[in-house]
């Protein structure tokens, strides 16, 4: 669904990698871990915990919430205010939070 | 006290940028705060970076360029500057509370400018809620944030200068596969041009210009255009995958791969709300702002709030009502002469007045249709609790009162999002319903933590006290 605007500086190898649900995912320094999912083509990020509705990234500015993944163990984590960086795990929002 | 700051400015869009700038450059000990990683705020988002991107340059625009100028001024100065942190308390003696990487922290000024610009109007919508459909405001972010445009078939629908300017940056960017979806009432243009002969003034030609210049350029790419769209619904289960819409009796429906809506922007209300500064219903911009004085001091004294936050006027009079906050502030804080003052706020009153003329033509011409104010009963109000126009409207038949009752009858507003995507429906329903005005509705009680802050995060921080 989206696509670099440079094509010609291809995703730099390397470091650059998350892990999403278990797979390496190429991000690029900067991205948002929203920006880098929606690249991926990753839909939908979670599920309204009250009607189980798919949902994705929405506005891009931390207003909605709905981005929420978790990241690092860390749930209900705002994915478009958050920057990726080199081996961050995350994983989609399974439902409402759980309290520890 | 160490903490005590002469000012702290919330927010580093361009009023906010402006704000501090000129706060320090007058010797104010300034702290600014922002959630993002770089000045610029979402107007100018990633300025900084893309001011190095030949390519990004030239598809954003010069407006977009020129924010670098505010960066680097801002850069320049003695204020303090600190990026990915979230205010998620204020409270009106002048304390912060902010959030940065799991650490909780308290700091307190003298005065807050608060400067949390603009979100855009929700645009409650049968399928709205699906994946594959964001706001247009999103799809520029991902452009000046991470270089990303979106493939596949393209769907733009709404009305407003972002909705032309995205469009336009869209073709820029070498997006083909597009549809525009023009939902503007044309029965809003006689209205409207009763207020065109103001915006013959100041910078008012400069605005008109460039809007016929983007629809000039989208007529010469060739771009699809359905003119007064209503009734859109957006169809899929996991994702969209079609609009429908109406063009007067005949209806459409297209396949597409990603809908982007915008019906406008709105002030941020999040922050100011939650201190309880007086707001009043905007019948011109159909929306709630603040009550400021000519200088931005809020009903709150010693609270500002300068640009889009308090009330739409775009970036570049945005930055002039920074600058004329950040005056007021050095006067009290006996950092300026009064001469200096007179002659500086003078200047900037007459140059942030400047960009004002083309507002009320524009507000008019692109007030958006009732469908949108009022959604029918089947859609979805408030995302978050996934809760329908109809049921707030059964509500209010069975005697609730008010927005903050929904909050008990139905939870409408108690998501995550804590009401910033449902707020202004469910007031206006409301309003509808009781055929009361909107500052008798009112609108949801506003309290902090403003952003998630969890009991770990906060007890962590209490060695220190």
């Amino acid at each position: 669904m989206f696509t670099r605007v440079e094509c010609s500086s291809a995703l730099p190898a390397g470091d650059n990698v998350l892990i999403f649900e278990g797979s390496q995912l190429p991000f690029r320094p900067g991205d948002s871990v929203a920006a880098a999912l929606l690249e991926a083509g990753v839909s939908p990020l979670r599920k309204n915990p009250v009607d189980e509705s798919p949902r994705a990234p929405f506005c891009m500015m931390g207003v909605c919430f709905e981005c929420l993944v978790e990241i690092d163990g860390k749930q209900n984590q705002q994915s478009c205010l958050t920057r990726a960086h080199p081996g961050m795990v995350v994983r989609r929002q399974r439902g409402a939070r759980t309290l520890a | 006290m160490s903490n005590l700051w002469d000012a702290i400015v919330i927010g580093a869009g361009p009023a906010g940028m402006m704000a501090a700038t000129t706060l320090a450059e007058g010797g104010a000990r300034t702290l600014i705060i922002d959630e993002q990683p770089a000045p610029g705020g979402q107007v100018y988002r990633a300025v900084e970076r893309n001011s190095q991107n030949a390519t990004l340059t030239t598809v954003l625009g010069p407006d977009y360029a020129n924010g670098a100028a505010l960066v680097a001024r801002l850069r320049a100065s003695a204020a303090e500057l600190r990026f990915n942190t979230s205010v998620w308390r204020v409270d009106t003696d002048g304390t912060v509370w902010t959030k940065a990487d799991a650490k909780v922290e308290r700091l307190r000024a003298k005065a807050l400018v608060l400067t949390s610009g603009a979100i855009e109007r929700p645009v409650p919508i049968p399928g709205w809620t699906l994946p594959g459909i964001m706001t247009i405001g999103a799809l520029q972010i991902m452009l000046k944030d991470a270089g990303l445009r979106p493939s596949g078939r393209l769907v733009l629908a709404g009305c407003g200068p972002l909705f032309y300017l995205f469009a336009a940056q869209c073709l820029q960017a070498g997006i083909s596969d597009l549809v525009l979806l023009d939902t503007a009432v044309r029965a809003n243009l006689v209205p409207a041009l009763r207020y065109l002969p103001k915006a013959i003034f100041g910078h008012g030609p400069r605005y008109l210009w460039k809007g016929l210049g983007l629809v000039a350029k989208l007529h010469r790419h060739g771009v699809k255009i359905h003119r007064q769209v209503s009734n859109l619904h957006i169809e899929g289960t996991e994702r969209a995958s079609a609009v429908s819409f109406n063009v007067g009796t005949r209806s459409h429906r297209i396949d597409c791969d990603l809908v982007a809506l915008h019906e406008g922007i709105i002030p941020n209300q999040q922050i100011a709300r939650s201190i309880g500064c007086a707001h009043q219903w905007d019948e011109r911009q159909q929306c709630f702002r603040p009550i400021l004085d000519p200088m931005g001091e809020s009903s709150v004294p010693g609270i500002f709030i300068a640009g889009d936050g308090g009330g739409i006027v775009g970036a570049e009079a945005s930055a002039h009502c920074g600058t004329l906050c950040a005056l007021v502030i050095l006067k009290r804080l006996d950092k300026i002469h009064e001469t200096e003052f007179a002659s500086r706020q003078t200047a900037t009153q007459r140059a942030y007045a400047a960009h004002l003329t083309v507002r009320p033509f524009l507000d008019r011409l692109y007030r958006p249709r009732r469908e949108i104010l009022f959604p029918a009963d089947e859609v979805v109000v408030c995302r978050c609790e996934a809760i329908r126009a109809g049921s707030i409207r059964e509500v209010v038949r069975q005697g609730c009162l008010g927005p903050n009752q929904t909050k008990a009858f139905l939870r409408a507003g108690m998501g995550p999002c804590q009401g910033r995507m449902c707020g202004p429906t469910v007031s206006a329903i409301i309003a509808c319903e009781t055929r009361q005005t909107l500052d008798a509705t009112g609108y949801y009680r506003i309290r902090a933590p403003l952003k998630p802050v969890t009991v770990g995060e906060l007890a962590s921080q209490y060695g220190e006290d």
